[in-house]
């Protein structure tokens, strides 16, 4: 069974890791799965490991286009689905002036006053497609059902229009942060990914591509460090972002080694919580005056 | 293949038996990923089960466990480590378990850990079982493998400083971070070992044995008073994602049923550009409804855990509260409402509460009487018509009197009373617990694990 955008778990690894995304053997296994069973694939984990990333990377490396959904509270079908021009379609029926009504209906009704919205659009399109619907634990329960329809048979009904079918499968991304459980009939139709921190070895690599200019011993450090701090009960432990934030961060200030000096200055890059900064400070100061 | 299938079967009733909600779709959603992969890595075919079984990351140490039965690395000892056991055999027969060969076996995993290759640790950790964790002679029926007598002997923890020192003398880090090195690599491979001895268990005796007893149930499912020590921290971890997602649960359904009655002046304003008809309606805005909660704990040893629990959730959602107090006992009152500071650390806070519970104990035995007319002498102005009072404890008072006419009046005056009682439903009224009584005058809802206490707190606000 050969498919459409990775051909094997190896090559998925691999043309991510071109696309500039360095994806473990679980991530580009689960993604060689999603798009050889054509299945939605979710995307859970900790704010800041990358779960967007990996859409966009996904995109990237096959050389498709990505629509995006963002979702937020109160998005409804209008938004994420399609609507009509009413405006443009109350211009029309006033142009058209002593035409018969029937014949206006007609014409009111066609692909000119439709506006698509992303998962029509997803769904349209006749290249290859990256469809990644972002957050959708911020969705209302109402959301859900909408995208239930949309992901298990990739079809669209409009009432005037008739169902619209995919022509061609989009590879779809659900990304969550797990802030409200979602819906068991969503998660059924999904293959499920959780991403969480990666190991020492992987951040760095990821550090050192994401940013240039930093020094090896540099982002091993770093990398170690925020690993320490991973291990403390903060109310946010950082995420990969914070650290690829840190690391540009010092390449900024030009500061070649994480001394304590340098850490105090810029520890605001990692943690965003005043309880987390003094624990931080505090289990840290501990561990330099043993040394 | 047919025995395959039969093995996938027996993985998913395994899974369902251990709380996974496998659907019979997603059964088969697994078989199709496991064809379109290859079957030449053990871990493929992991992340091709766990990609389409497991949806919720609690239940993934479930299923990596049960995995490793069904699935298991090897078989027996293996072939890896024949060699070196027909080497030892030829040496001398029975020499496979003795002092010498122990200290052997740790020069060895001392060296392992050194360099930290998974694969020799992993088959280190097979062989550690495999010679100092037998238990021969026991009967047919009994396990006869244990990684507890084997960690016993082999004792990875002895070998942490010596690690720390080879580690601090390749100029690996500070010493701090040495030691926490050591001290990760020395747990992972005790728990190599202990997978190790389930397998071995699990072959002997059939997965399905082994799934039954050796599997705990997620961290959301563990009762708070049988919970280890490791997994208390586990749920401490969770306390503060759990109030979130709370929050941010109460925030959309509040939202959602956010429109209050017509602002009849803001709609008729708006219809002036519209020319008098009201196209759209302006509602005034429902104001949320917050009471101030009064929360009465007992900190006794059997249920301070769960009381602790309980106030870091209640006091991390102090938002939806228009104000909080909180109070301890064991046989007299303590507030302990000054300790919540806003934005201050759940370890400390617990730390502190923890030092503060002598206060709240004057003989050390629990007296729920004692406690609630105490209450009622001295913090009877906490309550209100405006409060809430929140109880948690277990209700078991040694058989002391209950003032039942004390916690009635602080029942009827405040808003509302609940009492969260963290004992499975069936105990209550056993032995001193005095639940039946209390429950008549308070509702009394059972709150055993973290899932329950989220509901809980969910329900009333």
């Amino acid at each position: 069974m050969t498919s459409a955008w990775f051909s094997s778990p190896d090559t998925a690894a691999k043309s991510l890791g071109e696309a500039g995304y360095l994806a473990d053997e679980a991530t580009a296994t689960t993604a060689y799965l999603a798009g050889a069973l054509e299945k939605p694939l979710l995307v859970e984990g900790p704010a800041g490991v990358g779960k967007t990333e990996l859409a966009k990377a996904v995109a990237r490396a096959t050389g498709a286009e990505l629509v995006r959904l963002q979702c937020y509270e109160g998005l409804d079908e209008a938004r994420a689905l399609y609507e009509w021009n009413y405006k443009k379609q109350l211009l029309r029926i006033q142009a058209a002036g002593d035409q018969a009504w029937e014949e206006t209906h007609d014409d009111i009704f066609t692909d000119e006053f439709l506006l698509t919205r992303p998962l029509l659009t997803a769904i349209r399109r006749s290249e290859p497609t990256v469809l990644l619907v972002d957050e959708v634990d911020k969705t209302d329960v109402e959301v859900e059902g909408l995208l239930l329809e949309v992901l298990s048979d990739f079809q669209v009904t409009i009432p005037e229009l008739g169902t619209v079918a995919a022509v061609r499968r989009p590879f779809v991304v659900l990304t969550s942060n797990a802030t409200r459980e979602l819906s068991e009939a969503v998660k059924r139709r999904c293959l499920y990914l959780h991403l969480d921190y990666p190991d020492a070895e992987r951040e760095r690599e990821i550090v050192l591509s994401q940013v240039p200019g930093v020094e090896d011993t540099l982002a091993a450090q770093l990398v170690e460090f925020v690993g320490r701090m991973r291990a403390l009960e903060l109310k946010k432990s950082p995420s990969i972002a914070e650290s690829v934030d840190w690391a540009r961060t010092l390449v900024a200030l030009q500061i070649g080694s994480l001394d304590e000096a340098a850490v105090a200055r810029t520890l605001g890059v990692v943690l965003k919580h005043a309880s987390d900064h003094d624990r931080a400070v505090r289990e840290l100061k501990l561990a330099a005056s043993r040394s | 293949m047919s025995g395959l299938l039969d093995r996938h079967i027996g993985f998913v009733e395994a899974l369902r038996e251990a709380g996974l909600a496998v659907s019979l779709a997603e059964d088969l959603d697994a078989l199709t990923a496991l064809q379109s992969v290859t079957w030449d890595s053990r871990e493929v075919v992991r992340t091709a089960y766990a990609a389409t079984l497991v949806k919720r990351q609690a239940q993934r140490p479930t299923f990596d466990s049960l995995f490793d039965l069904w699935f298991p690395r090897l078989v027996g000892d293996g072939a890896a480590t024949d060699a070196a056991e027909a080497d030892e055999d030829s040496d001398a027969g029975t020499v496979r378990d003795s002092g010498e060969a122990l200290q052997e076996f740790r020069d060895e995993l001392l060296e392992a850990l050194i360099t930290n290759e998974e694969d020799r640790l992993r088959q280190l950790a097979g062989e550690a079982v495999g010679r100092f964790g037998a238990m021969p002679g026991r009967a047919e029926g009994e396990s006869s493998w244990s990684s507890y007598a084997a960690m016993k002997r082999v004792d990875p923890d002895g070998l942490v400083f010596a690690l720390m020192q080879a580690l601090l003398a390749s100029g690996e880090g500070d010493e701090e971070s040495a030691r926490a090195t050591a001290n990760g690599r020395a747990e992972a491979f005790t728990r190599l070992a202990e997978g190790d001895a389930r397998r071995r268990i699990a072959e002997q005796k059939g997965p399905e044995h082994v799934a039954r007893i050796a599997v705990r149930p997620t961290i959301d499912r563990i009762d708070f008073i049988n919970a280890r020590r490791g997994e208390l921290a586990d749920m401490r971890r969770e306390i503060y994602p759990l109030a979130r997602r709370l929050a941010t649960r109460l925030t959309q359904e509040h939202h959602a049923r956010r429109r209050g009655p017509l602002d009849f002046r803001r709609t008729v304003r708006a219809s002036i550009s519209t020319g008098g008809v009201p196209l759209t309606t302006h509602h005034k805005p429902k104001r949320p409804h917050r009471t101030e909660l009064v929360v009465l704990c007992d900190v006794s040893g059997s249920v301070a855990n769960f009381a602790q629990f309980t106030l870091l959730l209640v006091f991390a959602l102090r938002e939806q509260f228009a104000g909080m107090r909180a109070f301890t006992f064991v046989d007299t009152v303590h507030e302990v409402t000054s300790y919540f500071r806003p934005g201050a650390d759940p370890v400390d806070v617990l730390a502190d509460l923890g030092a503060s519970a002598s206060q709240a104990a004057l003989w050390g035995r629990t007296n729920y009487g004692r406690a609630f007319t105490k209450f009622q002498d001295e913090y009877a102005a906490a309550l209100g018509p405006k409060s809430s009072l929140l109880i948690l404890g277990d209700a078991r008072s040694n058989y002391s009197d209950l003032a039942l006419p004390a916690l009635r009046e602080m029942a009827d005056s405040a808003r509302h009373a609940w009492w969260l009682n963290p004992e499975s439903s069936r105990q209550w009224g056993t032995g001193d617990s005095a639940a039946r009584e209390y429950a008549e005058l308070v509702p009394m809802v059972e709150c055993r694990n973290l899932t329950q206490l989220a509901e809980f707190v969910h329900d009333i606000l």
